[in-house]
């Protein structure tokens, strides 16, 4: 009672001493890792031991040019059919929500008919078009007037089939992430826009949509992910893209498995580029949202660094 | 000749089954400021939209200055318009609503400019400058880059003014603008709708604040259940009400 201090201690002068407990000990997680250490040590061990994965084949033939003639092909199809399926997906999407009962109904119909049948099937159905259209020709039905005329074999080569089997496809998944994120966007905004005197359109382009993409642009960097592999569906209608020309190198050396090693370790790394890809636009789109932008890596890195230098001079 | 900015004979509204308005009659001379007060569920918010089209009435005729809203009379029909002309009236009324309803994804200064840019064609610099201008009328000229995120309820709102301003409108709506606002903030956005009345704007404002009411409305209008229960001078309809039901009302909100 008499301690001089203890009065202090109840009723210290400035800010509380900050609080230092002993953290709770977690042995579980220390059991954990040595359990997932010891798992990851001998499975490396095991594939970098194992004779007959043949690493250095994989290396031999990672960056061999039929193997990157066939990564720039899966590139080309998968933009290219994205671009298709964001483009239809957009104008499904407006269309879909139409108040006209007919253009609203076609969307519709369209949606449904490309979800409800398998992707490879449509494939092969544009890659077999010849069949049943053998001449395909652009113009004016029924009076006679035509603007471009060719054979089917020409017209839809084996590119145009996959383009359209894929593009076509995505145009209906598209339509019902766009739809969402127009949805997701509150009546009020359309009040305030219409209220000012804008048009539909002008109110979907620069009010709606911009507002929107916060939503859409997660789903379609998934769809584009996505895509990117789906892609290798095409090897089955002979376009040689990164799984075919895999295939096509090991029918000659027998060696599937470092092959198929060599295209999945593109297809990750085409992949990896996409991640980065999608967080920036995300970022972009979340301006205005957010009331301020968390740093980017890169941005936490250099003020890292500057922070450092800082408490060496002080 | 001159005629009222806004007349309404016997305006019906039904939402479904549910009819909202039933038969409002009223006239808003230019230059006038007009309170519409009464509980939630009267009618107010919807009479208001009524009168830029966003909703379509049922029955009755609704004009503002002079032309009827929404249609065309020739000899005894009514012709839908087209909506390029029902956009073409919507420009000329401003009008701001409870939760502001900026533009999310565009600056305080954006937000001013998208309307005068996009429909009356007007260069980019002079909306920006005109832009700033309304900005720091009512007091955000610090604020143009801001993101609506960035600011404060009364900020929103004043920005939302500022707006609505930006098209030069004949007649300015407030569906209820300081009903989202925290106490503190509500101070700002009213003085800026009353210089907006001393400057002689006609206005249309659903509020439920009856100190403005008092000092700055020409005409106070008591809505219940879709009709008008009683119309006059502020002094006379707030201080010695006629009507049972107004009075019942504003003994609970005073």
């Amino acid at each position: 009672m008499a301690d001089p201090g203890a009065a202090d201690r109840l009723a210290p002068a400035g800010r509380p001493d900050e609080i230092r407990a002993i953290p709770v000990r977690r042995p579980g997680r220390w059991v954990a890792a040595a359990l997932i250490l010891l798992l990851a040590a001998s499975l490396i061990h095991s594939v970098a031991t194992n004779k007959q994965l043949e690493w250095h084949v994989v290396g031999q033939f990672l960056f061999d040019h039929r193997i990157l003639s066939g990564v720039f092909m899966t590139l080309e199809l998968t933009v290219s059919a994205m671009a298709m399926g964001v483009i239809l997906g957009v104008v499904l999407a407006v269309m879909r929500l139409s108040p006209n009962p007919l253009v609203s109904g076609t969307s519709w119909l369209y949606i449904w008919f490309f979800r409800a049948t398998p992707v490879l099937v449509q494939l092969l159905f544009w890659y077999n078009i010849a069949a049943i259209y053998p001449s395909i020709s652009l113009g004016i039905p029924f009076v006679g007037v035509e603007f471009v005329h060719g054979s089917a074999n020409t017209v839809v080569t084996t590119y145009v089939a996959a383009l359209l089997g894929l593009g076509l496809n995505e145009g209906a998944y598209m339509a019902e992430i766009v739809r969402a994120g127009i949805i997701s966007v509150g009546e009020g905004q359309t009040d305030a826009a219409l209220s000012l005197g804008l048009s539909r359109l002008q109110i979907m382009r620069t009010i709606v949509l911009p507002q929107a993409m916060r939503v859409i642009i997660p789903p379609t960097g998934n769809e584009t992910i996505s895509m990117l592999k789906t892609s290798s569906l095409a090897s089955v209608i002979t376009l040689t893209e990164l799984l075919l020309a895999s295939e096509n190198i090991y029918a000659v050396n027998f060696k599937p498995i470092q092959l198929l090693i060599v295209a999945s370790i593109w297809y990750a790394a085409m992949t990896s580029v996409l991640y980065v890809g999608q967080y920036y636009l995300e970022r972009y789109y979340a301006r205005g949202a957010t009331r301020e932008l968390a740093l980017t890596p890169l941005q936490r890195i250099r003020s890292g660094l500057f922070s450092l230098e800082r408490h060496e001079w002080s | 000749m001159t005629w009222p900015m806004v007349k309404a004979e016997g305006v019906h509204k039904r939402f479904g089954r549910l009819e909202v308005l039933k038969g409002i009659t009223l006239e808003l001379q230019a230059g006038e400021v007009m309170c519409l007060l009464g509980p939630s569920g009267s009618g107010k918010s919807t009479f208001l939209r009524c009168i830029n089209h966003l909703e379509k009435i049922n029955a009755g005729r609704l004009s503002v200055d002079g032309e009827l809203v929404g249609y065309r009379q020739v000899g005894e029909k009514l012709h839908e318009l087209r909506e390029g002309e029902v956009a073409r009236k919507r420009a000329e009324i401003g009008m701001v609503f409870q939760h502001f309803n900026l533009f999310g994804h565009m600056t305080a200064l954006e937000n001013v400019t998208c309307a005068p840019i996009r429909v009356k064609k007007e260069p980019r610099e002079r909306a920006r400058a005109r832009a700033s201008e309304l900005l720091g009328r009512v007091g955000l000229a610090d604020k143009l880059e801001a993101y609506p995120a960035q600011l404060s309820g009364g900020q929103q709102q004043r920005v939302a003014i500022a707006r609505a301003l930006a098209m030069e409108p004949k007649l300015m709506l407030f569906d209820e603008p300081t009903s989202a606002l925290d106490p503190e903030l509500v101070g700002d956005v009213l003085e800026a709708m009353r210089q907006l009345a001393r400057a002689g704007m006609t206005m249309l404002v659903v509020t439920h604040e009856m100190g403005f009411a008092r000092e700055a409305a020409d005409t106070v209008v008591f809505m219940d259940e879709g009709v008008v229960v009683e119309a006059g001078r502020p002094a006379d309809v707030l201080a010695s009400p006629r009507q049972e039901r107004t009075r019942a009302f504003l003994s609970k909100v005073l």
